[in-house]
């Protein structure tokens, strides 16, 4: 294996494993201020024992986000410092910000939000969910803006020695790019919330516990899910296909398999992409459908990869075919998950239906699966570019980082990180078997 | 401009000290100070609802440093990459030890985490140290501006150094020390009875060896960095910022004896701040300075970023950092007071 290999499968790793957690509690955090808000207008302190368990499943969601978002940010320094030094003084404003405007104001009231609801009375302590909701929104801002420069770059100038010059702040932080990446990804986040939220009321009302939080859990789970799934496929995943379709032609091509430029494009549903052959293996295909969505015209033009120079093409088109396909394929049968239980919520059946309950409770890993596979298209799309069409992904890594330092630290991540999510997966089992009443005892006796 | 942008990065990282360095210092005297249990919450009490939001100022700091000194950041994090990989490890398992601790009872889980707590505080406290010896005494910077050190060699300091030689860890033990005190004084402020005794008794032993061992790293580090001595005799003003770190040191001293906890606290803030902007201020212009040839090293003026983003930093810098300082005075004002028993914040 060579350094930049190392290199990328260290970002690749960490980050994977980070964002297993801001995405849900980016979800939980607008879920938790509607159960704050409910609990205000309904004056239930039903709906504030709901809100302080899952404040608590936020809680630990969050302390892992940030121990494992630090070494993201070391990480542009550690392992990319040639990409630092070029584009820090662009990619640095909108990472400062992060710092300055978000996780101060979030880790601030989440301390607020835990431990201060005697002390400040119902309203107060509604604008600490308020704060909390707008820090972790805010911070996926600035993160997705730094995401958006480099998938397409704005509001900068080449200097002499090739280092990147911002011109325009408000043109990185009014990236065409960046509305349909933010809404896409933050309802994702959201989807994910919905999901977590409506698996644990379905665990609930199966073992029969907690059942009156579990009817509440598994209502408001399907009805921000089916809303949230919906928004996903449209407007915000057609609106980030045609940002693909725009401005990283090569990168559509290779997500959807079309390796020769046709006029009424199929839509490739499945099937394997050969990359000697330069063609699409065993595909099942919709006649002109991917002209359609991509331009709104059935006989419209779509660029395939021949269309392009090879060094063009994404470095892995089959990781990237297959991922997309994997987070649309997912995308869909979310959807289909929660219409059928928002159905059964319409008729007034779904807390008693065991096998609609069970659907629910299983599909806890898919959204998961399903952002996480939406992220490596994103990301493996923008290859073979770090900053798209401005430097290539060999030219930004830290080139006095030898291989064997960096395969050390990353198996060190791999080490450390697995008795995280050991610790991690047993803190949160504790929790969601105690209950949400558990949490009432459990705050008198222990700091 | 850049000036500018080195005093907001010198404060963050100050603060980031001052602030983080109390619950590091907590972890590091909490094993001696805390003997049973119960004693051990409590301790654990006296920082846990600030402890996550201190360390997002290094977050915040690291951000600053990114955005103002690109090159700055690049080349100081490829070249201590070990160590630097090293304090990330440790920060994960502290916060996991934290984090975990209070979730089972059991006579092996507490005092495994306890364990753990202790010690990556106190190393932490040593990493940081090193890495603040480092940045004083130099590295081998190249023409690009990069450099790579192994974690240690014949521990001379000269050409051919490590990252610890005598003189980083001489900083390291003095950045231990002083995060112990800083520790213990705020252990002090926040508990009562026997635990602020052991507390203060923790102080008042340890302010002996940090005195001596002030006198023994500004010796050290004048002759190592001939720079320093340089930027005092060009402006002797900057004489205030030793002079800061030498009335804080002696304020605690005098306020321990006192018993006026919060005072003592105070001063060892204002001691912290001192030493911190002394350094920062002998290397001025300098950012990290190299110990092959003075021309090559980075300074404010060639790691900085272009005028027109660190202008329009300022725009949104100032009014966030006047928000955080709002934000942070409410935390504290809400988790005022002595930790009396468990459970009592949590």
């Amino acid at each position: 294996m060579d350094a930049l290999t190392v290199h990328r499968l260290h970002f690749a790793f960490t980050a994977t494993f980070h964002y297993l957690f801001p995405q849900l509690t980016m979800g939980l955090a607008l879920l938790i201020l509607i159960l704050k808000t409910m609990a205000l207008r309904t004056g239930n302190p039903h709906y504030n024992r709901a809100a302080r368990f899952w404040t608590k499943i936020f809680a630990i969601n969050f302390a892992m986000g940030v121990v494992t978002g630090i070494p993201m940010e070391f990480q542009f320094g550690t392992n990319w410092s040639r990409f630092s030094k070029a584009a820090g003084g662009v990619i640095g404003q909108t990472l400062a910000m992060e710092g300055v405007f978000s996780f101060f104001l979030e880790s601030s009231f989440l301390g607020v939000l835990l431990y201060g609801e005697k002390r400040l009375g119902p309203r107060a302590h509604w604008w600490a969910a308020f704060l909390v909701f707008a820090g972790s929104w805010l911070s996926g801002f600035f993160i997705i803006a730094t995401d958006a420069w480099m998938q397409h770059p704005v509001g900068y100038h080449l200097g002499v020695n090739g280092e990147i010059l911002l011109t325009s702040l408000s043109g990185l932080l009014l990236n065409p790019w960046l509305f349909w990446q933010y809404l896409h990804n933050m309802i994702g986040a959201v989807v994910t919330g919905s999901f977590v939220m409506a698996s644990v009321g379905a665990f609930y009302l199966l073992t029969k516990r907690n059942e009156d939080y579990g009817r509440t859990f598994v209502r408001l789970g399907v009805i921000a899910g089916t809303i949230s799934t919906l928004l996903m496929a449209f407007p915000t995943g057609d609106g980030q296909g045609k940002n693909i379709a725009f401005h990283q032609p090569p990168t559509l091509a290779a997500m959807e398999g079309l390796f020769q430029t046709e006029q009424g494009a199929p839509l490739a549903l499945v099937g394997q992409p050969d990359i000697e052959k330069h063609r699409l293996d065993n595909p099942i295909i919709l006649p002109e459908a991917l002209s359609f969505l991509t331009y709104q015209r059935w006989g419209a033009e779509v660029k395939g990869l021949d269309a392009f120079s090879p060094d063009r093409w994404p470095d892995n088109i089959p990781l990237l075919y297959y991922s997309y396909h994997i987070m649309v394929g997912l995308g869909t049968m979310l959807i289909g998950v929660m219409v059928l239980a928002w159905l059964g919520l319409w008729r007034g059946i779904l807390y008693r239906s065991t096998a609609r309950l069970w659907l629910l409770l299983l599909m806890l890993p898919f959204p998961y699966i399903a952002n996480t596979a939406g992220w490596i298209t994103a990301e493996v799309g923008r290859q073979p570019w770090l900053i798209y069409g401005v430097m290539r992904t060999p030219a930004g890594v830290s080139s006095q980082v030898s291989t064997g330092n960096a395969l050390f630290t990353l198996i060190g991540f791999m080490g450390i990180y697995t008795i995280l999510a050991i610790l991690f997966l047993f803190l949160v089992y504790r929790e969601i078997d105690g209950g949400p009443e558990r949490v009432l005892e459990s705050r008198a006796t222990t700091v | 401009m850049e000036t500018t942008w080195f005093c907001f990065v010198a404060v963050m990282i100050a603060m980031y000290v001052v602030l983080d360095g109390f619950d590091l210092g907590a972890g590091i005297v909490h094993l001696f100070i805390g003997r049973t249990d119960a004693e051990r919450r409590i301790v654990l009490g006296s920082i846990g609802p600030v402890w996550d939001g201190n360390e997002v100022w290094l977050l915040a700091a690291g951000g600053t440093l990114y955005f103002a000194f690109p090159a700055l950041y690049a080349s100081s994090f490829s070249g201590f990459y070990l160590p630097l990989m090293i304090v990330l490890w440790l920060l994960i398992l502290r916060g996991a030890a934290i984090e975990f601790r209070n979730h089972i009872q059991s006579l092996v889980w507490q005092p495994l985490w306890d364990a753990v707590f202790a010690a990556s505080s106190a190393l932490l406290a040593i990493f940081f140290g090193a890495a603040l010896g480092n940045v004083v005494r130099g590295v081998p910077l190249d023409v690009s501006g990069e450099f790579f050190l192994p974690l240690w060699t014949d521990f001379t300091a000269g050409k051919e150094t490590g990252i610890l030689d005598w003189y980083t860890v001489l900083i390291a033990i003095a950045a231990l020390l002083t995060l112990t005190l800083h520790g213990a004084l705020w252990v002090a402020l926040k508990t009562e009875a026997e635990l602020e005794r052991r507390a203060r008794r923790v102080a008042q032993s340890v302010w002996w060896l940090l005195a001596a061992w002030v006198v023994l790293i500004t010796v050290a580090s004048f002759r190592i960095q001939p720079h320093l001595q340089q930027s005092f005799r060009a402006r002797p003003w900057g004489y205030a910022f030793p002079l800061c770190a030498l009335a804080g040191l002696i304020g605690i001293r005098i306020l321990t004896i006192k018993r006026n906890g919060l005072a003592a606290f105070l001063c060892s803030c204002l001691f912290i701040l001192g030493m911190l902007t002394s350094a920062a201020f002998g290397l001025y212009p300098d950012v990290l300075p190299s110990n092959r040839d003075q021309a090559l090293s980075l300074t404010v003026h060639n790691a900085a970023a272009a005028p027109y983003g660190l202008g329009i930093g300022l725009l949104w810098f100032i009014p966030g950092m006047l928000l955080t300082v709002g934000y942070f005075t409410y935390t504290y004002r809400n988790f005022s007071g002595k930790v009396k028993t468990q459970g009592e914040n949590h």
